[in-house]
């Protein structure tokens, strides 16, 4: 256990570098050390990438009630747990994330607009994992965090520094995939970053229903060293997703990081939160909202310009304007198109389903013509 | 050009929204993403963003109305522009093969690439226009018939072709009771109303909380055997008591109401008599009772009646409890009911005393096994002590589910009510 585990175990509080009620970074003796680069500039860039995602994730809201996407899972309120981590990693670190983490796409250079035709079904994934090193969206809960600790064993194969981080929910932490995870991470030595985004729901089960304790100390029993974070401070979770990785690289294995949030908005567009959770609760976590987190931080050090806060909104601006742009000029790929993407090499049990299946809908058969 | 804009499915396989207000009207000039109106799903209540820059030239569906899943609700004409036309870049759409919003992207949307659409026969009539081309859904043969397998056994069983059926179902398949009414009467009634309002009367859709009422009551009326039973009291004494807890420091700032004790004299006497804090449950053959009483109250809402419940009432102090009550009163005058205070109830009361009726004969809230209704308190002559006096007065009625309840119960129950009332001493005695 190093020093930080030391002062961190006990979880009394998360750990914290932007006051909640504006002003200078506080200070914490094993953290602050981690973002001493951050300057003004970069604290600024990290604004503008919290308003550019959050209006990526509200225009996309906006196109599933147009009827432009079939579903959507908002990550409103999430944005810093997101941006936080997400820049902690270095471009060979490879992301197994789930199904909300569009935030960490967006940073590892994903086009918005291929996100968003994942959830409007036109496409199977909508990247290249390899050219992003992040995996597309994991739909099943919690498989993810297995495949991650196996990349991270093959990283150690490799003799190789780079780590694996895998993004999942507290509801995941339910799944027996996770305990697997964490138990071989663990017996291997895996360099690799748990980061769980305590949303506070699974779906509509409050977190309380799942766990009799905070959701970091699950990884003491596994033998991994947990931090539990702000995961509404965008700092602190940059700082404490950097000790993560750091650890990671250094041999020292893994590392479970319980990023403390709350999902603003429905589990998806199919869903209506003001079913299970009041109206207080929610303003509640309005009031630490992370972009105001960070805004008051700005605003301290005289940084939130008219200029600087026109130029992220032109910025964000700007990009909802593109991903709608994208999404609304897809071009719908032909149903048949299914047989060409699942199996490298055709085969004959796989050509005999394609005809019937052109057959039942009445679709001429072009490939069959050519031959 | 004119642009309208469909219902889109929004939560993954619904077929239908009802309308609830429109922020919009004719003529209005709207941005993109401007809330335009609130819908209700079988899922959800949302908010619905324009989807382009514009003015609107006609809304296609009334506030109330139920709406399927691709039909038109709202017409945007005039000089709109969209996003694509704010991008020199966009290539021409309809061109670029570039399909339509995917609005219901079931099985049931056709198909502009197989230049085929399916014969849906007279269901066309019955049904509204099919969403436009998603190029991702199905384009079924031309020929076939949408059923699911059940009822093309049931067809074939009848020895029915399925293509002379007209369907009513979504998206024009045949549904049971198309086929079952093909086989039997020749004629099947049409599922639309011709019917249209006279000079002498109005017609308002059914829908909304004024239909789940109507349901709830339905079902409540001819499933549980009501008895209702009637007692009259002199309430003076709490009365009274009323006015000293107004004054009481531990109750300043607080609203305090005969009903306060009227709903505690409840409590106490429903934990003297479990049988009224339970629930027949018929499919399994149990009669649950519950341990908490969560006491509904029957209240007016700008939506209609609804019965929000206070969790637990033995576990409040008698403030917390006035507290309880004011806020569920202030929430529902509000409209800011919680969905999760409607559910969960035990046992309601409904206060019609404040319209100044003496009493009634109430439904039971469904899933529960009483309600007490009390009447209005009101000065009369009345026996005291040997005299003819002056007292408050007021009549007390319980409606309870004769399955669950016996009258010898039931009576002890209003009985005790009564008498609590009538000496609110029992409050501390009994409590």
């Amino acid at each position: 256990m190093s020093i930080a585990s030391m002062e961190i175990t006990g979880h009394t509080e998360a750990v914290a570098l932007l006051p909640r009620a504006g002003g200078d970074l506080l200070p914490h003796p094993v953290f602050s050390a981690y973002v001493s680069d951050i300057g003004d500039a970069e604290l600024v860039q990290m604004y503008t990438d919290l308003v550019v995602v959050r209006r990526i994730d509200a225009e996309a809201t906006a196109l599933q009630r147009q009827g432009e996407l079939g579903l959507w899972a908002p990550m409103l309120g999430q944005e810093a747990a997101q941006v936080g981590s997400a820049l902690a990693l270095r471009k060979e670190d490879f992301v197994f994330a789930s199904y909300r983490e569009h935030a960490v796409a967006y940073l590892r250079g994903v086009d918005p607009t291929m996100i968003l035709r994942f959830w409007r079904g036109s496409t199977h994934s909508g990247w290249n994992p390899y050219e992003v090193n992040m995996t597309t969206p994991a739909i099943v809960v919690g498989s993810q965090m297995l495949q991650a600790v196996g990349y991270g064993m093959g990283i150690r194969r490799d003799r190789s520094d780079d780590i694996a981080i895998t993004y999942f929910g507290d509801g995941a932490t339910s799944q027996g995939d996770f305990s697997e995870a964490l138990g071989f991470a663990a017996s291997f030595n895996a360099p690799v970053v748990f980061f769980c985004q305590n949303n506070q729901f699974a779906i509509s089960a409050p977190v309380g229903v799942q766990a009799t304790v905070p959701i970091v100390q699950r990884a003491a029993g596994f033998g991994i060293e947990g931090v539990q974070v702000d995961g509404n401070d965008v700092l602190a979770v940059l700082a404490v997703t950097r000790y993560a990785a750091e650890r990671a690289r250094n041999g020292d294995g893994p590392t479970f990081i319980e990023a403390v949030t709350y999902r603003m908005g429905p589990h998806t567009t199919s869903d209506d939160p003001t079913r299970y959770r009041d109206a207080d609760e929610l303003a509640r976590w309005k009031e630490r909202d992370p972009i105001d987190r960070l805004l008051r931080t700005l605003e301290h050090r005289g940084l939130a310009t008219a200029e600087m806060l026109a130029t992220a909104e032109a910025k964000a601006s700007e990009f909802a304007a593109s991903v709608r742009i994208g999404c609304l000029g897809t071009v719908e790929p032909a149903p048949e198109s299914i047989f060409e993407n699942v199996y490298a090499e055709p085969h004959s049990l796989l050509e005999e389903e394609r005809v019937e299946f052109l057959a039942y809908h009445g679709i001429p058969d072009t490939k069959a013509a050519g031959q | 050009m004119a642009t309208d804009f469909l219902l889109p499915d929004l939560g993954e396989g619904l077929t239908d929204a009802e309308i609830v207000r429109w922020l919009v009207k004719a003529g209005d000039e709207v941005v993109l993403n401007q809330v335009i109106c609130e819908v209700e799903t079988a899922k959800a209540l949302v908010e619905l963003p324009s989807p382009i820059i514009g003015i609107v030239s006609a809304l296609h569906a009334a506030e109330g109305e139920t709406v399927l899943v691709g039909a038109p609700i709202i017409s945007f004409g005039g000089a709109e522009v969209t996003v694509q036309d704010l991008s020199a870049t966009e290539p021409d759409a309809e061109e670029d093969g570039r399909s339509n919003m995917l609005v219901g992207y079931g099985p049931g949307a056709s198909d502009h690439r197989s230049g085929h659409r399916r014969q849906r026969a007279s269901a066309a009539e019955l049904t509204p226009e099919p969403p436009l081309s998603p190029s991702l859904s199905s384009s079924l043969s031309p020929s076939r018939v949408l059923a699911k397998p059940p009822v093309r056994d049931l067809a074939r069983r009848l020895g029915l072709d399925l293509a002379t059926v007209t369907g009513t179902g979504s998206n024009g398949a045949v549904i049971r009771s198309d086929v079952e009414a093909a086989s039997g009467s020749p004629a099947a009634p049409s599922v639309v109303s011709d019917r249209t309002a006279s000079a002498d009367e109005t017609r308002v859709p059914i829908s909304g909380v004024r239909k789940r009422t109507a349901a709830a009551m339905v079902s409540s009326a001819f499933t549980a055997p009501h008895v209702t039973e009637f007692v009259t009291v002199d309430v003076t004494a709490t009365v009274e008591l009323v006015d000293r807890l107004r004054a009481h420091p531990a109750f300043e700032g607080a609203r305090v109401t005969p009903l306060l004790l009227i709903a505690k004299a409840l409590a106490i006497a429903t934990v003297r008599y479990p049988a009224l804090n339970s629930r027949w449950d018929e499919a399994a053959q149990e009669i649950v009772t519950y341990r908490a009483i969560n006491l509904g109250i029957a209240v007016a809402t700008p939506r209609g009646l609804m019965v929000p419940n206070i969790r637990d009432v033995n576990s409040l102090t008698l403030r917390e409890l006035a507290d309880a009550l004011s806020g569920l009163a202030t929430r529902a005058r509000d409209g800011k009911t919680a969905v999760a205070e409607l559910s969960g109830g035990t046992i309601s009361i409904t206060n019609i005393g404040s319209f100044g009726i003496d009493s009634g004969t109430p439904i039971i809230n469904p899933g529960e096994a009483a309600i007490l209704c009390s009447g209005a308190i009101r000065r009369q002559p009345w026996e005291f002590r040997g005299e003819i006096a002056l007292r408050s007065v007021m009549t007390l009625s319980v409606s309870f589910d004769h399955r669950l309840v016996d009258g010898a119960e039931g009576s002890a129950f209003l009985a005790e009510i009564g008498r609590i009332l009538a000496d609110p001493l029992e409050l501390i005695a009994l409590g």
